[in-house]
């Protein structure tokens, strides 16, 4: 066994509102290899190479570095000890050339000045070397996405990183770029640099990794040789479930359709099919779930339903019969439509205002809640004391503001105000993330109780337990298409989730399309 | 205890700049302790000081209401300034010109100030709300605009030149507004502001139009996501604040002055912002901010009469309880702690 | 009219118009390092203020007027470093803390100029020293631009120098290119290991600095006595002439030229009984104009790219 160049042993962190993001992790790496960490959304990756990267400290544990004990409490220690970061949103300055930000913070210098001239020989010297052509002078404001992430790298090694960490590297690429992304971390790895690549996209892990740590639930799920694992392998490692819960779901004969999508196709900014051809039906009394991990269109397909995509889009989505179109939130929450939305503390809540101010958001327009332009502020309030009650929300009272609540109580008082609305469809994103699970439970069982209720429900998660347990029919979906449906979700196995997650598996690909997983460009 | 958190760092902020008013008041009065006692208990010395306090209040009221309605819709417009001033202006005018009888005389002059307030105050309003124009720089461009104006007509067209001083003509004696108290200068202004703000108070909390402010201004996104237009709210808020603010200063014109005499911006907008910040963006809390900031004022006022040190030293005060109060670190620590026992007894 | 433009195409309106815009320019380019590093401060009307009490008293006591002028900008320094630390440090909103910043200095110079002097409205009872004014040799006996440019106060030369100063630390120099990326993209700074606050903290030094000199010109050129409220209101126009300069070095200087210019113009036009108050608010409604056209572009480049 070659020694190791890094070693982080027994990594332990909580944050400060206990949850605990990484235990007891060990990872290490070996000089000169590109070394995959795989995992799902919340497997603790990202806490972990922000340990590496000296953004975070680990409550426990150590990392050592050709054998010497090193401690990072910021990035610049990293740095200075030779590890790179290329982060996924790029740290780049838009109005500034390249060559100024190969240099900033380390500028060479001229008398009082920037030695601008010696900046661009460092940036095209360096450019040349790893075969990352870069324009010195172009602005970076003008340069397409993969040309950014060419200027991210050389950032790192031009200020000495033998250890590079790209966070989802390929994300934001098209695959021609991505192919010349690969090219170009096989030169580096010639070179005789340790390249550290997170991804999910298990087919580039196996096309340019020599090694994976896989991660679970904060914990790590086994190291492995590449030649030693398959893909379905890795795929079984990281989709699982930890605490199996079960509920108790009613039988129930589903009325008409309520929510239809056909076809629908969006291209983003980045000219990438954020949507590809997706067409699902969810009908009164049923759940229907989209699993994926994130990043794959759940995001645009949200929005696409409530309002928030800007831009041409193809296909339709009707709710009842009425094309949603280019409609505005409330136009949408006119037709009947309730949305739990995934950011609770920037849609979902006015964090200094009160808890029935909260609760009321989306119902003080009807007549029912004002006469005319007054608020019917007494029977707002009995609103809220009967929700607090049947929600369990701890807090005070109504009036106490719901920037006070524990993550879980204000994501009670949100799925509270959402359902208490009789809506005819209910789109719950990710209804449950970073809350404790007595609160998630609840949140589950009004979300059965909807159901009975006859309201239809799109629930997308990534919460594998949460949406095989709850889901009557269920989707996958990847790379902006929807690529499995089941109908009996809790007879799928994990694995085979895992598989049609993770783009090593396609319903249709074998039938009609022959394969094309990756999103296509146009 | 959380809930009083504002409340307990207000009244820290204040005590820790009066105390070093206090200090400085002992390093350079011969006689520090019966020159603070003038500055404490001097506003309360006749009911001419009283009266004082109370008249000083009133347009600190009506432009710490506007700003109040702006902070919360969370718009940092300081342009009560100007608005305040050019709406005193437009009072003027019809003061000196119109002839009414006494009853309508000083409305239809504090309407039309207010209006024309109301209207300037949503241009920086609707570029806000369409464009995202930063109002914090427009309102002060517009400051400086309606100061030249204003200054313009002063001395153009209003202008008394059998007057000694740069002033107007004389207002009609119909437009003035009456004094309510005998034996100070308290004038009907004071009903009417307290009603605005009792209006306000009213409107804000109890209103769709006050909800759709205070959600549009505590998180905007939210406010979208609930199905609020907020480039309306915007300009809702503006028209009233610009509203407010014009009628604050048609009010201080007809109720103090026999005629027009501001050369220069008159001060009452930025007090506003700090008023505001005392009042914690609260309605209603605007009349005791307000009310003690007159008190100081005044004090400082007798102070400077009767003692050596000058009246200015107030303006020290007032530096000290805005950087405190508004500094969201001060007593954090002590905040942080507060909530994790509040959480622990929730559980 | 003739006697209109025979004003205004005199060398001496010329050589008014470089006077009058010495302050706005020096507080102009201090607004503008600060505004690059991403803080908006607006306390420039109170650092002027108490930089030209400050060098009024100081060089009164010391007898020296460039004491006097180092007073001044320490004071300045000063006062930027308490803005600096709450803002910063405590988390003051920056925008209430420059209106403290006001507060203070128009009352506190007051009060300061009589705990001195015992007069509240000016400084006549010091014995206040000035700064000096420069005959340029050779370039005093150029005709036309000699009596423009020649015999200025030393600190409309240092105002003038200043803007090839700023444009040089801005574009050229480590310190320029980090205040900018701060500013830019505050995460992209950190991520290479600047400090944000330490950057911001000295832009705000920078611009305390920039508006005290400013400030001392009032005080030490412009007059030769410190006067209640003597800054008039050029910390705001100083402010203005930064966005109407776009938050460009050579516009900020050509922004401050025309608020300068319509000041100037003021005596101009009072022969001609066109209203100097009118005029004098064309640059303010040029700059909101200005605002307006750079605020619909951007809402028309972010609409295109989003479809």
């Amino acid at each position: 066994m070659q020694p190791q160049l890094l070693e982080m042993r027994k990594i332990t962190k909580v944050y400060p509102n206990g949850v605990a993001a990484n235990r007891n992790v060990d990872f290490a790496l070996q000089e000169g290899e590109i070394h995959a960490v795989a995992g799902e959304n919340g497997a603790g990756k990202s806490t972990l190479m922000k340990i590496l990267f000296g953004m975070e400290e680990p409550s426990e544990g150590e990392i050592l570095l050709r054998g010497e004990r090193v401690r990072f409490q910021t990035p610049q220690d990293a740095i200075g000890k030779g590890i790179g970061m290329v982060h996924q949103h790029f740290m780049l300055v838009p109005s500034f050339t390249v060559a100024e930000n190969m240099v900033l913070g380390m500028e060479p210098k001229k008398g009082l000045g920037i030695h601008v001239e010696e900046a661009v020989r460092m940036t095209q010297e360096l450019s040349d070397k790893y075969q990352l052509a870069v324009d010195p002078t172009a602005k970076v404001e003008s340069l397409s996405v993969g040309m950014k992430q060419k200027v991210e790298i050389l950032k790192a090694l031009i200020r000495g990183a033998k250890i590079l960490i790209l966070d989802e590297p390929t994300a934001v690429l098209t695959p021609q770029e991505t192919e010349e992304l690969f090219k170009q971390l096989l030169t580096l790895k010639r070179e005789g640099h340790t390249i550290v690549f997170i991804s999910h996209k298990l087919k580039e892990v196996k096309a340019i990794c020599d090694r994976i740590t896989i991660m679970r639930s904060g914990t790590t799920a086994g190291v492995f040789d590449m030649a030693d694992i398959t893909e379905q392998e890795i795929s079984r490692l990281m989709v699982g479930r930890d605490v199996v819960l079960k509920y108790n779901k009613e039988e129930i004969f589903y009325g008409p359709p309520v929510l239809r999508v056909s076809g629908l196709t969006y291209v983003n900014a980045l000219g990438k099919k954020a949507l590809n051809d997706i067409s699902l039906t969810v009908r009164a009394g049923e759940i229907v779930g989209i699993a994926g991990v994130e990043g794959n269109g759940q995001a645009e397909l949200v929005k696409a339903l409530t309002g928030g995509l800007e831009g041409k889009r193809q296909g339709s989505a009707a709710v009842n019969g009425s094309e949603i179109g280019n409609a505005d939130m409330r136009a949408i929450r006119e037709l009947g439509v309730s949305y739990v939305p995934e950011d609770r503390m920037s849609q979902g809540a006015a964090k200094e205002e009160s808890i029935s101010d909260n609760i009321i958001s989306t119902r003080y327009r009807n007549g029912e809640w004002n006469r005319g332009l007054f608020l019917r502020g007494k029977k707002i309030v009995k609103l809220a004391e009967k929700l607090i009650e049947d929600f369990k929300v701890r807090c005070s009272g109504p009036a106490q503001p719901i920037g006070m609540l524990s993550g879980g109580n204000m994501q009670k008082v949100i799925v509270a105000r959402e359902c208490s609305t009789d809506p005819i469809l209910l789109i719950a994103e990710q209804p449950t993330r970073g809350v404790d699970v007595g609160a998630a439970q609840l949140v589950h069982q009004k979300l059965l109780e909807m159901r009975s209720r006859n309201c239809a429900i799109l629930l997308i998660s990534a919460d594998l337990n949460e949406i095989m347990e709850l889901s009557d029919t269920l989707h996958v979906m990847y790379g902006g298409e929807l690529v499995a449906k089941f109908d009996k979700p809790s007879k799928v196995t994990e694995e085979e989730l895992g598989l049609y997650m993770l783009g090593l598996k396609n319903q249709h690909s074998t039938e009609e399309r022959g394969g094309a997983t990756d999103a296509e460009i146009l | 205890m959380l809930k009083y958190f504002d409340a307990i760092r207000t009244l820290l902020s204040v005590a820790i700049a009066l105390v070093i008013a206090f200090i400085i008041i002992a390093f350079i009065s011969d006689d520090p302790i019966g020159t603070i006692g003038i500055f404490i208990t001097g506003p309360l010395a006749s009911s001419a000081q009283i009266g004082n306090v109370v008249e000083i209040a009133i347009p600190l009221m009506f432009t710490g209401l506007s700003v109040v309605l702006l902070f919360r819709a969370g718009l940092f417009n300081l342009g009560a300034e100007g608005l305040f001033y050019i709406s005193g202006l437009v009072a003027a005018v019809i003061a000196i010109y119109w002839s009414m009888n006494a009853m309508i005389h000083p409305a239809v002059a504090i309407l039309a100030g207010s209006a024309v307030g109301a209207l300037l105050s949503a241009i920086p309003g609707i570029m806000k709300a369409k464009w995202n124009a930063d109002v914090l720089v427009t309102s002060l461009m517009f400051n400086s605009i309606l100061a030249g104006i204003g200054l313009y007509f002063l001395n153009y067209h209003l202008r008394d030149a059998a007057a000694f001083a740069n002033v107007s003509y004389k207002f009609q004696e119909t437009a003035r507004l009456e004094t309510i108290i005998p034996g100070t200068r308290i004038h009907t202004g004071l009903i009417l502001v307290l009603l605005c703000i009792l209006a306000t108070h009213y409107f804000m909390y109890h209103t769709r139009w006050g909800y759709e402010l205070r959600m549009t201004g505590s998180n905007r996104s939210f406010a979208e996501f609930s199905g609020i237009k907020t480039g309306r709210v915007i300009v809702t808020v503006h028209l009233i604040a610009g509203f407010l603010a014009g009628m604050g200063g048609s009010v201080e014109m007809l109720g103090m002055y026999a005629r027009f005499q501001w050369t220069d911006l008159p001060g009452y907008g930025l007090d506003g912002a700090l008023i505001a910040l005392l009042a914690k963006n609260n309605p209603l809390s605007v009349i005791g901010a307000a009310l003690f900031l007159a008190y100081i004022r005044v004090g400082a006022d007798q102070m400077a009469i009767l003692s050596d040190v000058p009246a200015e030293l107030i303006s020290i005060i007032q530096a000290i309880i805005i950087l405190l109060i508004s500094a969201e670190q001060f007593l954090k620590m002590w905040k942080n702690r507060q909530l994790l026992k509040e959480a622990e007894k929730l559980g | 009219m003739d006697s209109f433009w025979s004003v205004i195409f005199s060398t001496d309106f010329a050589f008014s118009v470089l006077r009058v815009t010495t302050p706005i320019l020096l507080a102009a380019l201090g607004a503008l390092i600060s505004n690059k590093a991403g803080i908006v401060n607006i306390g420039m009307e109170g650092t002027m203020l108490t930089g030209a009490l400050t060098g009024v008293i100081v060089s009164a006591y010391t007898g020296s007027a460039w004491v006097g002028l180092l007073g001044a900008v320490m004071s300045g320094i000063l006062l930027s470093a308490v803005l600096a630390y709450f803002t910063l440090k405590i988390k003051t909103h920056i925008i209430l803390g420059g209106i403290a910043i006001n507060m203070f200095a128009s009352g506190g110079t007051v009060f300061i100029l009589y705990m001195v002097s015992g007069d509240k409205g000016t400084s006549t009872s010091l014995q206040s020293k000035v700064l000096p004014n420069l005959h340029i040799p050779l370039l005093q006996d150029i005709p036309v631009l000699g009596p423009i440019l020649s015999g200025h106060n030393v600190l409309t030369y240092i105002s003038l120098l200043a803007v090839a100063g700023v444009y040089y630390l801005l574009k050229r120099t480590p310190l320029g290119l980090q205040l900018r990326s701060v500013g830019e993209n505050p995460q992209a700074a950190q991520s290479v290991g600047i400090s944000v606050v330490k950057i911001q903290t000295i832009a705000l030094l920078l611009s305390g600095f920039f508006a005290s000199l400013g400030g001392a010109f009032m005080s030490m050129g412009y007059l030769s006595l410190f006067t209640r409220d003597m800054t008039a209101g050029r910390g705001w126009i100083a402010i203005a002439a930064e966005a109407l300069g776009g938050g460009s070095t050579v516009g900020t200087f050509v922004a401050s030229l025309i608020f300068g210019a319509t000041n100037a113009m003021a005596n101009a036009l009072q022969i001609l009984k066109i209203p100097s108050e009118l005029v004098a608010t064309f640059p303010y409604a040029a700059t909101v104009i200005g605002l307006l056209v750079y605020a619909i572009a951007e809402t028309r480049r972010k609409k295109k790219k989003n479809s």
